[in-house]
């Protein structure tokens, strides 16, 4: 082979990789959520989430998912939340889904939150029944993780397509964490909620927009 | 080879011997008396002091072959560096059967004697705490049937701790007694993880199903870094805390104060036992 050709070769090695690089970079751009910002600003803001069993619509309909409500009271496909720091975030989660069941009773046991206790459908409550939890809301790097009551089996009315709403049976999870300085945070359901994929940590647990994301803590 | 070039061989042979006798006498007692104390997992339990033993033994062993080499390297990339600028070809080499028979024999000699001492210090003088021990420890430690047993929990992605002897409470937190004897029994909710205790000399697999022991006794009170090593998944690097070795009355204060704190769990808690396999798969296989 000649010089010209191997360094031809080498060339055209170089390009398919920047390529792929380029591709990868673009994609991953592109695919990343939009970010939904809190209601509220420095002292106090409120975070609107739902669960959903099955998110009803492409690229996976049937994937479990996140939902945050906009300031415009528009549900939208995110898990990019942006809320003030140095504040009280007030968050309101909607959830849809039926009970997974934690592993570890510990993980029904909310932190991280003030008073140390969450109220599910206007109830205090400082521990979750681990068989009746369906997901938690946890940012690992601010200590918090709120379990999140599932819907009983066999209410009726189930959501079955995202959005859902309140007509439809859920329970309601409020709670309250602190943020401090700007800074950006990954959170994620903890439990292991995946259907299909090995041991539920597969697929929508480790996808942004589904049951993983950021909290954008900004000031 | 040439008359001359025979000549020549031994002075260097013996100079290259020299060099490294020298260079052999300053590094290994700096490195028992200077490195050695320093080096991991340190000295907090006796099962570390036997790691750390063990380590400073295998690096006073193998600075003298390494300074074997780099001598012999040095001393060769000064000596007969070709001055001239010309390219020629040296005097042919035969070889030597002795020497390379020697060079075998030792050789293979220090890494077997390593490898029985290597074993030894894991199973033996620190009692298995190295790499856990499974269910049935070979080398149990004198006054083991006593150890205060405290069970090691991993499981995606958080460490728990259950305390048998004080009514099987669990606990996020992790302490010891110092100057007892203590029994991890390390095992897995889920997937496999890997309990590593640094400064207390364990690192054992946390397996599902599997009840692995592991004991270790703490000289001093303390903190001691705990991590999971064995990458679990996406929150690995959160499975990170610090554990803390205290004196008894601190411990024992330490244990009723878990308790209190983590009372509001307890009543969900399974019953304790070596292993669990725990219900909640409806949705994940």
């Amino acid at each position: 082979m000649s010089t010209a050709a191997r360094l031809a070769l080498v060339a055209a090695g170089i390009a398919a990789g920047a390529a792929l690089i380029a591709y990868y970079i673009a994609s991953y751009l592109t695919q990343t959520p939009p970010v939904v910002a809190a209601t509220g600003n420095m002292p106090s803001a409120s975070l609107t989430l739902q669960t959903v069993a099955s998110l009803g619509f492409k690229p996976h309909p049937d994937w479990v998912s996140y939902l945050a409500k906009n300031p415009a009271g528009k549900w939208v496909h995110s898990t990019v939340l942006r809320v003030p720091a140095h504040s009280t975030i007030n968050v309101t989660i909607y959830q849809f889904d039926t009970a997974t069941g934690l592993r570890n009773p510990f993980w029904g046991e909310p932190r991280g939150i003030a008073n140390a206790t969450m109220t599910v459908d206007g109830k205090p409550l400082k521990v979750l029944d681990p068989d009746l939890a369906s997901h938690t809301f946890a940012i690992p790097d601010l200590g918090v993780s709120v379990p999140l009551k599932g819907v009983a089996d066999d209410a009726k009315n189930q959501c079955s397509v995202a959005p859902c709403t309140l007509a439809e049976a859920h329970t309601t999870v409020k709670f309250s964490f602190k943020t401090d300085k700007p800074g950006k945070f990954r959170w994620q359901c903890f439990v292991p909620c995946a259907a299909g994929f090995p041991l539920g940590f597969g697929g929508p647990m480790q996808s942004l927009g589904y049951m993983d994301g950021y909290l954008e803590v900004v000031g | 080879m040439t008359t001359a070039a025979s000549a020549q061989i031994p002075r260097h042979g013996i100079r290259i011997v020299l060099i490294w006798l020298v260079l052999t006498a300053i590094a290994a007692p700096l490195i028992v008396f200077v490195l050695g104390p320093h080096l991991p997992p340190g000295n907090m339990t006796s099962e570390a002091g036997s790691q750390r033993d063990a380590n400073v033994l295998l690096t006073a062993l193998l600075v003298p072959i390494a300074l074997l080499v780099v001598t012999f390297f040095v001393y060769s990339f000064v000596v007969f560096r070709n001055r001239t600028g010309g390219i020629v070809d040296g005097p042919p080499l035969f070889g030597d059967a002795g020497v390379q028979l020697l060079w075998i024999v030792l050789t293979g000699a220090i890494v077997l004697a390593l490898a029985v001492w290597g074993s030894y210090t894991l199973i033996v003088s620190s009692h298995g705490a190295g790499g856990g021990q499974g269910p049935s420890p070979v080398d149990q430690p004198k006054g083991h049937e006593h150890a205060l047993p405290v069970q090691v929990i991993a499981q995606q992605w958080e460490w728990t701790f259950r305390y048998p002897t004080y009514g099987g409470f669990e606990s996020r937190d992790l302490a010891i007694p110092d100057n007892t004897l203590v029994a991890f029994h390390v095992t897995s909710l889920d997937i496999t993880h890997s309990f590593w205790a640094y400064e207390l000399g364990v690192k054992a697999d946390a397996v599902p199903g599997v009840d692995d022991i592991a004991y270790v006794n703490a000289r001093h009170t303390g903190f001691f870094q705990i991590r999971c090593a064995e990458l679990c998944g996406l929150w690995h690097a959160h499975m990170a805390k610090k554990g803390r070795v205290l004196s008894l009355p601190a411990f024992q204060a330490w244990i009723k104060a878990a308790k209190q704190k983590n009372a509001v769990v307890q009543k969900y808690l399974a019953p304790y036992s070596d292993v669990y396999f725990p219900a909640p798969l409806r949705r994940a296989g």
